[in-house]
C-alpha cells in the first residue's frame, strides 16, 4: 500500500528521486568513498595552493564557472543539490540534500527494515549509505560529530570555491 | 490501605503553580524531578483531539491521572493535524499536569520553533522532545510543503543554545531564557542499527538530556543497542526511557508494521497474539511482560507507553506491571498539608 503512495514535495530542488542509473553511480559513489576521499584531499590542496592566483582573478568572477562545473561533475557522482554547503566528507560521500528530509545529522527514525528511504521505499536511506560510506574513510569518525543547521543562503554556490577560500586564509565567501 | 503520597518535591502551592526550584535541574518540571530522583520514570503520550474543546484535552489526560509522570503530547503525528501540541501543554499546566512538547522539524522553520520555545516556556511548559517527524506522505494531506529546516539534532543544539546560553540562533540576547529539560527520540529497531547508538551520542552531544524510544517489541535488539550504550556511557548522560504499548490484535500489529513509520514487530509477537483466545489481552500481557523486563535493564531509566487508541488501558498496564513499586505519580485530589508545601518553598 505505501508503495503505491505519490511522492511528495522533494526539497531543495523540488525534483522527484532520481532515475536508476543516477542512483547506481551515487552508490558507486558510496561504495568508492576511500578513492573518493583521496581525490577529494588533492583536489583540495590544489585549490589551496591556487588560491593566490584566484583571489588575483577575483573569486566573484570565478563563482559562476566554479559554481557550473561542481554542479556538473558531483551532480554526476553524487546526485549534488548544490546546497552550497558540502558535507560529503562527513557523511560517507552519500550526499545528504538526497534524503527527502534533508537530515544531515543522521538518519530518522522512519528507515525500512530492508534499509530503504521512508518516503521514497525504492530508494536506499541516504544515511544508511553514509554510514557504510563513511566506514571505509580514513576520516570516517567525521559523521560523529553534530552539524549546525544549514545555511540556506548557500544554495547554488560553489562549495569548492569557499573552501579553498577558507582554508586558505581569506575570509569565508 | 494507606494512601501514598507523591513526593514532596513534586508538589506545587495549587495544581498550576510553578515548583520550587531544585538546584541541579534545567525545568521545574516534574519529569525531570522524577528522573534525576533515580526513579523508574512512566510517561505516556496523549491522543490530541481534532476539536477546539479544552475539555476533550482534559479528559484524555485526566485518564492516565497518578499513574505518569509527564503527557506527551505529539505534534501532528503520521502527519495528520490536530490540536496542537504547544496548545495542549498550556491547557495541561495549567491543571497541574507535566507536558512533554513534541516539535517536529516536519512543520515549522527556526524562526517559529524558536518563538515556540519561548511562549512554551513561558506557559511553564517544563520539557520538549525534539523530533526529526514523519514525512508528509504518511498524512492524509501529502500535498503540503515539507519544511525540515533543521533536523531533530540541530534544533537539540537551538533550544540548548537558547538555554544555556541565553541567545537566539542568531546570536541576539534573550532576556529569560527557557527552563527546560530537553529530549530525543531514538529508534533502536530500524537500521542501519549499528549506527543507532552512534546517533544517540550525537544527539547527547547536540543537548538530548532525555530520550524516548519508539515501540520495543524486540528486546534482543533493544539489549544489544542498551549494551553499546553504556560501553560509551550515555546511559549516565542522558535517561533513557524505552517506548511500549499494547497491541490490540495480530491484525493491528500487521497494519501498523507495515503502515507506521519505523515501527518493527518481529514475527513471533505476531504469532503469539494469532494463537491467543483473547488478542487484545494478549496484546496487553505483552506489554506488560516487556516493561517488567525493561526494569531489570541497566540504563533504562524508564518506560514511555504509548496505546494508541487504548489510552484507557494505559493505568491499568502501570498498575499490573508494578513498575512503580508503590510509588505515586503527582495527582490532583491530593491535598497536601499546607504546612509541609510552604515549609519547602521557605526553605
Amino acid at each position: 500500500m505505501r508503495a503505491a503512495l505519490t511522492p511528495s514535495a522533494f526539497e531543495p530542488r523540488g525534483k522527484r528521486p532520481p532515475p536508476r542509473r543516477a542512483l547506481r553511480v551515487r552508490l558507486w559513489s558510496v561504495r568508492h568513498a576511500r578513492l573518493l576521499e583521496r581525490v577529494y584531499d588533492a583536489f583540495e590542496a590544489t585549490l589551496v595552493a591556487a588560491a593566490p592566483l584566484m583571489a588575483r582573478i577575483g573569486y566573484d568572477r570565478l563563482e559562476r564557472p566554479f559554481a557550473f562545473v561542481e554542479a556538473h561533475v558531483k551532480g554526476a557522482l553524487f546526485d549534488c543539490r548544490m546546497c552550497g554547503d558540502c558535507v560529503l566528507s562527513s557523511t560517507g560521500m552519500s550526499c545528504p540534500m538526497n534524503c527527502p528530509k534533508a537530515l544531515r545529522n543522521g538518519p530518522c527514525g522512519g528507515v525500512r527494515a530492508d534499509g530503504a528511504c521512508e518516503v521514497y521505499p525504492q530508494m536506499p536511506c541516504v544515511w544508511v549509505k553514509a554510514y557504510e560510506g563513511s566506514e571505509r574513510m580514513r576520516e570516517g569518525a567525521r559523521i560523529e560529530t553534530p552539524l549546525p543547521p544549514i545555511d540556506h543562503r548557500l544554495k547554488g554556490s560553489s562549495a569548492w570555491l569557499r573552501s579553498a577560500r577558507r582554508r586558505s586564509g581569506g575570509a569565508a565567501g | 490501605m494507606t494512601t501514598l503520597a507523591p513526593h514532596p518535591h513534586d508538589i506545587g502551592l495549587d495544581p498550576g503553580a510553578p515548583l520550587v526550584d531544585l538546584p541541579g535541574h534545567s525545568s521545574r518540571g516534574r519529569l525531570e524531578r522524577v528522573l534525576r530522583r533515580g526513579e523508574f520514570a512512566v510517561t505516556a503520550e496523549l491522543d490530541p483531539p481534532d476539536s477546539a474543546d479544552p475539555q476533550d484535552v482534559y479528559d484524555r489526560a485526566q485518564i492516565f491521572e497518578g499513574w505518569v509522570d509527564g503527557v506527551n503530547a505529539t505534534d501532528g503525528s503520521g502527519a495528520h493535524c490536530h490540536m496542537s501540541s504547544v496548545a495542549i501543554c498550556a491547557l495541561l499546566t495549567r491543571v497541574g499536569y507535566s507536558p512533554v512538547l513534541q516539535i517536529s522539524c516536519r512543520d515549522y522553520n527556526r524562526i517559529a520553533i524558536q518563538g515556540n520555545v519561548l511562549g512554551a516556556a513561558a506557559l511553564q511548559v517544563g520539557n520538549i522532545l525534539c523530533l526529526t517527524g514523519d514525512g508528509v506522505q504518511c498524512g492524509d494531506q501529502p500535498e503540503a510543503k515539507p519544511v525540515f529546516d533543521l533536523d531533530s539534532i540541530s534544533l537539540l543544539s537551538v533550544i540548548r543554545r537558547m538555554r544555556d546560553e541565553g541567545t537566539f540562533l542568531s546570536g541576539r540576547k534573550i532576556t529569560t531564557p527557557p527552563r527546560v529539560f530537553i529530549g530525543a527520540a531514538e529508534n533502536p529497531f530500524a537500521p542501519p542499527h549499528d549506527f543507532r547508538v552512534v546517533r544517540l551520542a550525537k544527539k547527547i552531544a547536540a543537548g538530548a538530556q532525555f530520550v524516548q524510544t519508539q515501540y520495543c517489541f524486540d528486546l534482543p535488539l533493544l539489549l544489544k543497542f542498551m549494551e553499546k550504550a553504556r560501553d560509551m556511557g550515555l546511559d549516565e548522560k542522558c535517561f533513557i526511557l524505552v517506548g511500549v504499548g499494547p497491541l490490540a490484535s495480530a491484525r493491528a500489529a500487521r497494519w501498523m508494521r507495515a503502515n507506521v513509520a519505523g515501527v518493527h514487530i518481529p514475527d513471533a509477537v505476531v504469532a503469539r497474539l494469532e494463537g491467543a483466545k483473547d488478542q487484545r489481552a494478549e496484546g496487553k500481557r505483552i506489554c506488560i511482560e516487556t516493561i517488567q523486563q525493561l526494569r531489570e535493564i541497566k540504563g533504562v531509566a524508564g518506560v514511555h507507553v504509548m496505546a494508541y487508541r487504548q489510552e484507557r488501558a494505559v493505568s491499568e498496564i502501570v498498575h499490573e506491571s508494578g513498575v512503580l513499586k508503590g510509588r505515586a505519580p503527582w495527582r490532583r485530589d491530593f491535598v497536601p498539608k499546607m504546612q509541609a508545601v510552604e515549609s519547602l518553598w521557605a526553605g
